[in-house]
């Protein structure tokens, strides 16, 4: 995972610092987001291999941050991992749609968490 | 001529009557009554008006007072000449109403008024008590004429005795004839067919007499003529006064006499009759009147001084010789009292029964179980004894009166008597605005003063009222004086009681009706009388016909629907073996029919609607009034069905919404689930990922040591979170156990205020309070409400959002209530979302800062609601504000 940039979007300050823990561990950089807000903009700009999104923020929903950044050619193609604490069938299926690559359910074994975000941020490249 | 001949040839006479009467009603009852219904037959029976006073007294009258007799026929001429409308109404009227009597009629026409019908009752008795008298009187004098043969005819030996046989002899005759069966209609067909008999009788008798004495006794037409200027009677000057006056009586007397009500209204078969008898009637009564002074002119110049001019019919043909034509003459006589006695009594006897010992009877009987034979019995024996009281009274005024006065004064004290009837029964028919009131009152004053200015006097000074109360007035009251009231004298007697009793009568009609109201029966009931020519054809335009049957399945099917009355009519027209399917109209089917529609629409409507159709009678208020009582039930009952379709659609709505809220609760609870799912997921991941870290790494020991407060943090967010969820679902569900005590509301905010500072976010947060206004005590769950508080005010020092940031705190009694405002300095909470805060998990920002699940405020309101209170945004305060109500002694 060394040289890959990870954009990691959650709002769970506990979360986001065990997640950051765990790819910096691995080799990536890893850059943080606690909101959706300026998501695309700071996407343009980093142009990471992969994004790890939370579904559930303050103030609009990771499906929506998914949709928009699918909208945008330049950001069709980013490998996106979408983390949802409520790990029912339907968020997936929701989660698919919306042009997620991967999904998992919190709470999620670290050794799962790792591998996804390895395997999509090889397949990427 | 031996008086036992004389008595054998009135029972036969009699007997011959009884024999008339008895075919005629049974051709009636064998519907073959064709010939008895003849206009003809009407206009004779209308001749019992003619009565002995008529055949023996008018030339008396004459005698005394020449032409002045013509008035008693002047009256009746110019009513059915002039006035045949207003019998037609009162036709018409009592046809629709089924009257059976005059007190009905006026009874009927005020709303049913029994009062007002034994009013009637009792003056028309009373009044026909002189009249009855007569006919005693000139039956018993011409018995007497025969008996002695002599030509005063004053020589009876036992005249009272003769007067009393005479009355109980007709008291029979009359039960026998007039009570043999109860009627439902009151009709007499035999008895109108018998006096239809005497009145052609009378006529050819007094016509007999009068073509003797013109070519018999005078010399023709020109002698009489002569007699006649040359007799007293052309002396004699016309006073205008009586004339009018008699006149007037006469024409009221034809309206309101019981028995020319019964035979005129009640027997009436065809309302065209009446104009038939408008000319046939006067022509009667001219036929009678035309030799009446002509015979009494010739018994003044040939009868002996002092011989009773009453009786020249009788004495006449005697002293000439003419026995046969007396005996004629004797029985014309007979003939006009008997008839006028038989229709009298059963008319006074029908309202006495009807209006005063039916409902004496039905009132003394009420709660005991009686039969309908019962009532027709009773009714039966009542009118027989009413028969033989009428009588009775009729003898004892012959009695009292000793049986001596001219037949016409008589006469005439009847008349003005009956005619106190007349602005009651005139206003009931033309004024709707009569009233019940008005017409007693108009007839007890009327029956009052004929009472006391001329009935009772009529008996003579010392009769029933003193000479000395004739002459001076009762205790000497000079304008009571009986003859002169309210000091007008120089009228005589019968005039002044006229003028008196029908001015007063009128005038108090008048004034009791301006002034009551009339109830609702009565207003229909004037309605229905005054315009009774404007609600329903005439009776007889309908005809049984195919037509008719046709009309009733119509009808029929418009009731019970076109199959089951066209069932019904083809299962009768089987039954009467007849091909197809009209039945013919027979009364039985008709009847049937009635019965049959009478299940869909009730009896009334049924009946209504049968008689409608079948013409037989009209409808009646009554009848329209059970009709509308019937649609009031329908209608009702209709009501109730909308009622229950209603309650029906309510409870429908009701279903439907509590569906939708269960369905709404369903979809909440997904919600809430997945909520749950998400905050209990949200700390247990970060428990578990750092978890794994420190179970993985080797990290320094200030990492270590940090990532393990972090699990133990988690770890107390979550304990919490599972801690308010349960104390959420218990108190939603109402099931907590409160612990009431009682604090001091200032020490309890204190203590919250001290809490909320533990909590974090560390900052400046000043608390701004009025110590004064905080001290009362409150009888509650004081860890609740503390609780509560301490939510509301870490909530203020969370989120709000100013620099320095402030909290107001100001508590108000409001009656038994506290109410604490917490207001802070910081932007507030939006509009939109001020509605939501007190909903589970409605978090308005970041969690992870605020340390809560969102269930804060949704647990407040739920303690609130345990508490009797409430907690409520409440909004333009500038910050976010919350007021808090509780009432200061919780009732356990």
């Amino acid at each position: 995972m060394r040289g890959k940039h990870v954009v990691l979007i959650e709002d769970e300050l506990n979360i986001a610092e065990a997640i950051r823990f765990i790819l910096t561990r691995a080799g990536a950089a890893v850059t943080h987001l606690a909101t959706g807000t300026d998501s695309t903009a700071v996407l343009l700009r980093e142009k990471p291999d992969v994004l790890v999104l939370d579904v559930m923020l303050p103030d609009r929903s990771g499906l929506e941050i998914l949709s928009e950044i699918r909208a945008i050619p330049e950001l069709a193609t980013l490998a996106v991992l979408m983390l949802t604490a409520r790990g029912q069938s339907r968020d997936r299926e929701a989660a698919e749609r919306a042009g997620a690559n991967a999904f998992l359910a919190k709470p999620f074994a670290n050794s799962d968490l790792l591998a996804q975000v390895r395997t999509l941020a090889e397949g990427g490249t | 001529m031996p008086f036992n001949i004389l008595v054998a040839v009135s029972l036969t006479y009699v007997a011959v009557l009884f024999g008339v009467a008895f075919v005629a009603e049974r051709r009636a009852i064998g519907g073959r009554a064709g010939w008895l219904r003849l206009p003809l037959v009407y206009t004779l029976s209308l001749s019992i008006y003619c009565t002995a006073w008529t055949f023996y007294g008018a030339v008396g009258y004459a005698a005394r007072s020449g032409l002045e007799f013509l008035t008693i026929y002047l009256g009746p001429t110019l009513v059915f000449v002039g006035w045949w409308w207003v019998l037609r109404k009162l036709v018409r009227i009592g046809r629709a109403q089924r009257v059976t009597s005059i007190a009905d009629l006026i009874s009927s026409r005020y709303g049913k008024s029994n009062f007002l019908g034994v009013v009637v009752t009792v003056i028309a008795v009373l009044a026909a008590t002189p009249y009855i008298a007569l006919q005693l009187q000139s039956v018993t004098l011409s018995f007497g004429v025969f008996a002695s043969d002599t030509p005063e005819g004053w020589a009876v030996p036992d005249q009272g005795a003769t007067a009393l046989w005479v009355a109980a002899g007709l008291a029979l005759f009359t039960i026998l004839f007039g009570t043999r069966n109860l009627d439902a209609n009151e009709r007499h067909h035999g008895i109108v067919m018998a006096i239809a008999v005497e009145a052609v009788v009378k006529l050819i008798a007094l016509l007999a007499v009068g073509l003797f004495v013109v070519w018999g006794v005078a010399g023709g037409v020109a002698d009489i003529l002569a007699r006649i200027d040359a007799s007293p009677i052309a002396d004699w000057e016309l006073k205008p006064g009586r004339w009018a006056g008699l006149t007037f009586v006469s024409a009221a007397a034809i309206l309101t006499l019981p028995r020319m009500f019964q035979v005129m209204v009640v027997e009436n078969a065809d309302e065209r009759h009446v104009a038939t008898a408008s000319w046939a009637f006067p022509l009667y009564l001219m036929l009678m009147s035309l030799f009446v002074v002509p015979i009494a002119v010739v018994g003044l110049s040939i009868m002996p001084e002092g011989s009773n001019p009453d009786l020249f019919v009788l004495t006449i043909p005697l002293s000439q010789g003419a026995g046969k034509l007396a005996l004629l003459a004797f029985l014309g006589g007979f003939s006009s009292a008997t008839s006028m006695v038989i229709v009298a009594a059963i008319a006074l006897s029908t309202m006495v029964s009807n209006h005063i010992v039916t409902p004496l009877w039905l009132a003394l009987r009420v709660g005991s179980a009686r039969a309908p034979g019962d009532v027709r019995g009773l009714v039966l024996m009542s009118r027989r004894l009413s028969i033989a009281a009428v009588l009775a009274l009729g003898y004892t005024y012959y009695h009292l009166s000793g049986g001596s006065a001219a037949l016409a004064s008589i006469g005439l004290i009847s008349f003005v008597g009956v005619a106190q009837v007349l602005p009651a029964m005139m206003g009931g028919i033309y004024w709707r605005g009569a009233t019940h009131v008005g017409a007693a009152m108009g007839l007890i004053t009327g029956f009052a003063i004929w009472l006391y200015c001329l009935f009772l006097p009529s008996f003579g000074p010392n009769g029933l009222l003193s000479a000395r109360l004739i002459a001076e007035g009762p205790f000497g009251i000079d304008w009571l004086r009986p003859h002169a009231l309210f000091g007008i004298t120089g009228l005589d007697p019968l005039l002044h009681a006229l003028l008196w009793s029908m001015l007063l009568n009128t005038g108090a009609f008048l004034i009791g009706s301006l002034s009551s109201f009339p109830g609702p029966m009565e207003r229909l009931q004037g309605v229905a009388f005054v315009n009774i020519f404007d609600q329903s054809s005439g009776p007889g335009s309908w005809t049984r016909s195919a037509a008719e049957a046709e009309d009733l399945l119509s009808m029929s099917q418009r009731i019970l629907g076109a199959e089951e009355a066209q069932r019904f009519f083809q299962a009768q027209a089987t039954a009467q073996g007849k091909a197809g399917l009209l039945p013919d109209p027979t009364p039985d089917f008709i009847a049937r029919l009635e019965r049959q529609l009478a299940g869909s629409v009730g009896a009334a409507t049924s009946h209504a609607m049968i008689a409608q159709l079948s013409g037989g009678t009209t409808v009646s208020v009554q009848d329209l009034i059970a009709v509308a009582g019937e649609a009031q039930q329908i209608k009702e009952y209709s009501a109730q069905l909308e009622a229950k379709s209603e309650e029906l659609a309510r409870t429908a709505r009701a279903l439907r919404e509590a569906n939708e809220k269960l369905t709404e609760l369903s979809v909440q609870k997904d919600g809430f689930l997945s909520q749950i799912s998400h905050e209990l997921r949200t700390p247990m991941t970060s428990i578990r990922a750092f978890s794994e870290i420190l179970m993985e790494s080797d990290l320094p020991e200030d990492m270590r040591a940090k990532y393990a407060g972090i699990i133990h943090d988690e770890t107390r967010r979550l304990t919490r979170l599972l801690d308010d969820l349960l104390d959420l679902s218990v108190l939603e569900n109402r099931k907590v156990q409160l612990n009431i005590g009682v604090a001091n509301l200032h020490d309890i905010l204190n203590k919250a205020i001290v809490a909320a500072s533990n909590t974090r976010p560390e900052r400046m947060f000043v608390v701004q309070r009025d110590a004064s206004t905080e001290h009362m005590p409150v009888f509650t769950d004081t860890d609740r409400l503390l609780q509560v508080f301490i939510n509301v005010i870490s909530n203020a020092r969370k989120y709000c959002d100013a620099e320095r940031a402030v909290l107001r705190i100001e508590v108000k009694k409001r009656g038994g209530q506290a109410q604490i405002d917490f207001i802070d300095n910081g932007s507030g909470i939006p509009k939109k979302v001020q509605a939501l805060i007190f909903e589970k998990f409605a978090r308005l920002t970041d969690t992870s800062h605020a340390g809560g699940a969102g269930l804060g405020l949704a647990i407040c309101r739920e303690i609130m609601a345990n508490l009797g209170g409430s907690i409520e945004y409440l909004p333009g305060q500038g910050g976010a504000a919350f007021r808090v109500r509780l009432p200061l002694k919780l009732s356990a």
